[in-house]
């Protein structure tokens, strides 16, 4: 784990280089706990080894009412197995220690019931660098505003292609690290277009604010990546690396070099963008 | 009209104390944004209310009566028992007084389709209804479990034209019949309308779901005082996500004298954890884009709930539920299968009604607190439906099938 940065600074930093780069970032999306908790891990370490720049580790939760057949599968699968908070936790110490920046992505009732403000110091303390909240607007966040400002950790917060000019003032200016663009109108899961209206919502957010902005849902491949490079500083990839290992099932082997493949794949597509 | 406000309104983001609000996706926020408006706009229109009034008159038969129920209430310590019909209203249950509120709004805020979750069925039932009636697309998402539990609603809604989607995620039953229904509208928001079934989700729904309802205890109170002179003693009703529940509740609510007293599922004893009673077994949290409580596991993860009722089935409730109970204005008690049981059997061989299951969650509610208040009360009891969908259940639970039958009824599910 590094002293080095703080949590805020470490996003920003990531951002600030692939800039410099003339690239996006690319962000990768696993649940802990899937396969299991030490395949996750390794799978996560895969995605770092092979060019992610920040990786959201998701909390299994009985109700992902955002989230699409793939995902729901997995996060299902890890809560069958017994996935735990200090699992979470425990990814996302594994991931800091490669050096690329990791944030937790999950619904608020897990972190409601854990205590904001203990889930907060706990976080920080794992190495973490911000929470992604699917499910919680700037309106209600009041007491995690307060404890992210506190534990130094990015509250990202998403805007979605039907956000009014208000709400994407509101949602920007809460946000820290980045911005999160919702592509489509939808659940999560790979879609073969990821839509017009994706850069039109870039356009929107830049009005309002100076932070990256990291477009997700759909994203599955190359191409895509690089197609949203053109218009976007992030590309969120999420179901397409947990389809990776849910295809490989019990063949770790062959789900870690699906992971690698797919990583090297959206990462050559990050930087193949003209900007 | 019949959706005015009047006693304790949540603030104008939808909060009854520390419970409602809006937590939900910010792709729904426009949608709850026009919602409110619309309906703001609607409460303000005396159109909309004359043509909604109609609709509850001329289509779904109200006002519902209030019938007394002498033999029941000779089993209830020899107090009073007055019913409020809901079960006669159009499709068997309160749930068309919400549904054709929710309906006109649709076609009032330009949208053409109309998806609702649903339970036992009742809702959907209803949604489908007012999808025929008012020329909407339906689409209604149903738990697996469900859809074997009642068949005959599934039936019943493709019959009127609805769509019906077995939801096989998680438990399959109405949380993730709920989830789905989310899913649907995240995507297709701009067309569609979700027409939540009971008084949850994000604002405004259990603002504008308990309007919609408030017609039951309107009339109710209006009908017992024209009968007996008086307000009773007690206002009874079960409490699934809570609708038929703040419906007969909320005109009452400034009745300091009136006892409200929600019963809901035990399941099986609050003892074994196979329960659905989350005000008396649950703790605060977010489900369902609401702050309230809920039954949750030591990290947040909504536990499995368990009712004989498939519409009581469920690990929330909805926000005002929460805050009357925290407020002590109302309270709430858990009634097991077993009493729940033996009620719709009391309730069926003493005045010839058969009630819904949910309902005699309820009437059961009215056996222990009859003989608690003594021969002198009177209790009004919602009789939130009717119980022909649960005759299956109803059957093999009395054992009233013969051995071929129940054969027969095995090898049908």
């Amino acid at each position: 784990m590094t002293d080095a940065a703080t949590g805020a600074g470490r996003i920003s930093e990531v951002f600030a280089r692939s800039a410099a780069e003339r690239r996006a970032a690319l962000i990768g999306y696993l649940p802990a706990g899937f396969p299991t908790v030490d395949g996750a891990i390794e799978a996560a370490r895969a995605m770092a080894a092979g060019g992610a720049d920040l990786i959201e580790i998701g909390l299994p939760y009985s109700d992902p009412l955002m989230d699409g057949p793939v995902i729901q599968e997995a996060v299902h699968q890890a809560l069958t197995r017994g996935a735990h908070v200090t699992d979470v936790l425990r990814t996302v110490t594994a991931v800091a220690e490669t050096g690329v920046p990791a944030l937790v992505m999950t619904y608020w009732n897990p972190i409601d019931h854990y205590g904001v403000e203990s889930f907060a110091a706990d976080l920080a303390a794992a190495g973490g660098s911000g929470l992604i909240t699917p499910d919680l607007t700037p309106e209600e966040a009041g007491p995690w505003l307060g404890a992210a400002a506190k534990h130094d950790l990015d509250p990202v917060f998403l805007v979605a292609p039907s956000s009014s000019d208000e709400r994407i003032a509101l949602i920007t200016s809460a946000c820290r690290g980045f911005v999160y663009a919702a592509s489509v109108m939808g659940i999560t899961g790979a879609r073969q277009s990821v839509g017009a209206a994706a850069a039109g919502l870039v356009a929107r957010v830049r009005q309002h604010t100076d932070l990256p902005v990291a477009v997700g849902l759909g994203v599955s491949t190359g191409v895509q990546a690089a197609e949203v490079a053109g218009f976007a500083d992030g590309v969120i990839v999420g179901s397409a690396f947990v389809r990776c290992l849910l295809d490989a099932g019990d063949d770790r082997s062959a789900g870690l070099a699906a992971i690698s493949a797919l990583t090297a794949d959206l990462a050559a597509g990050v930087r193949a963008a003209s900007r | 009209m019949t959706v005015t406000q009047t006693g304790p309104v949540p603030d104008q983001a939808g909060h009854f104390g520390d419970y409602g609000g809006r937590l939900a996706p910010e792709a729904l926020m426009s949608a709850l944004e026009e919602l409110t408006a619309a309906y703001e706009s609607a409460k303000a229109d005396p159109a909309f209310g004359a043509e909604l009034d109609a609709l509850l008159r001329d289509y779904a038969g109200r006002p519902t009566p209030l019938t007394e129920v002498p033999r029941f209430a000779a089993r209830a310590g020899g107090c009073r028992v007055f019913l409020k019909r809901e079960d006669l209203a159009h499709t068997g249950s309160h749930k068309i007084n919400n549904v054709l509120g929710q309906a006109l709004l649709t076609k009032r805020m330009g949208k053409t389709r109309i998806i609702a979750e649903t339970g036992a069925g009742q809702h959907g039932v209803a949604t489908a209804t007012a999808a025929a009636l008012l020329g909407l697309d339906c689409v209604i998402y149903m738990g697996e479990e469900d859809t074997r539990r009642q068949a005959l609603n599934v039936a019943r809604m493709r019959m009127l034209g609805a769509e019906v989607v077995p939801v096989t995620i998680g438990s399959k039953t109405l949380k993730d019949a709920i989830n789905e229904t989310f899913r649907d509208w995240v995507a297709s928001v701009q067309t569609t309308h979700y027409c939540i079934g009971s008084v949850m989700g994000p604002h405004p729904f259990p603002t504008m779901v308990r309007d919609f309802q408030r017609v039951i205890g309107v009339e109710a109170r209006a009908q017992i005082q024209d009968r007996i002179g008086r307000l009773p003693d007690a206002v009874i009703a079960c409490v699934g996500g809570g609708s038929n529940a703040i419906g007969a509740f909320h005109a009452f609510i400034g009745d300091e004298s009136v006892r409200l007293i929600g019963c809901e599922a035990g399941g099986e004893g609050l003892e074994t954890g196979r329960h659905s009673a989350t005000l008396a077994g649950g703790s605060p949290g977010v489900i369902h884009g609401m702050r309230t409580y809920l039954l949750q596991d030591p990290e947040g993860q909504t536990l499995p709930t368990h009712s004989i009722s498939a519409g009581l089935d469920y690990p929330g409730v909805g926000p005002e539920h929460a805050w009357l109970h925290d407020t002590g204005r109302a309270e709430y008690r858990a009634i097991t299968d077993v009493q729940a049981m033996a009620a719709f059997d009391a309730l069926c061989r003493t005045e010839g009604i058969i009630p819904a299951i949910e309902s005699a969650h309820a009437l059961a509610g009215a056996l222990q607190v009859g003989p608690e208040l003594g021969p002198d009360a009177v209790l009004l009891v919602n009789l939130s439906g009717r119980g022909d969908k649960d005759v299956d259940i109803a059957a093999r639970w009395f054992g009233h099938l013969g051995a071929e039958q129940a054969q027969d009824s095995q090898e049908a599910r």
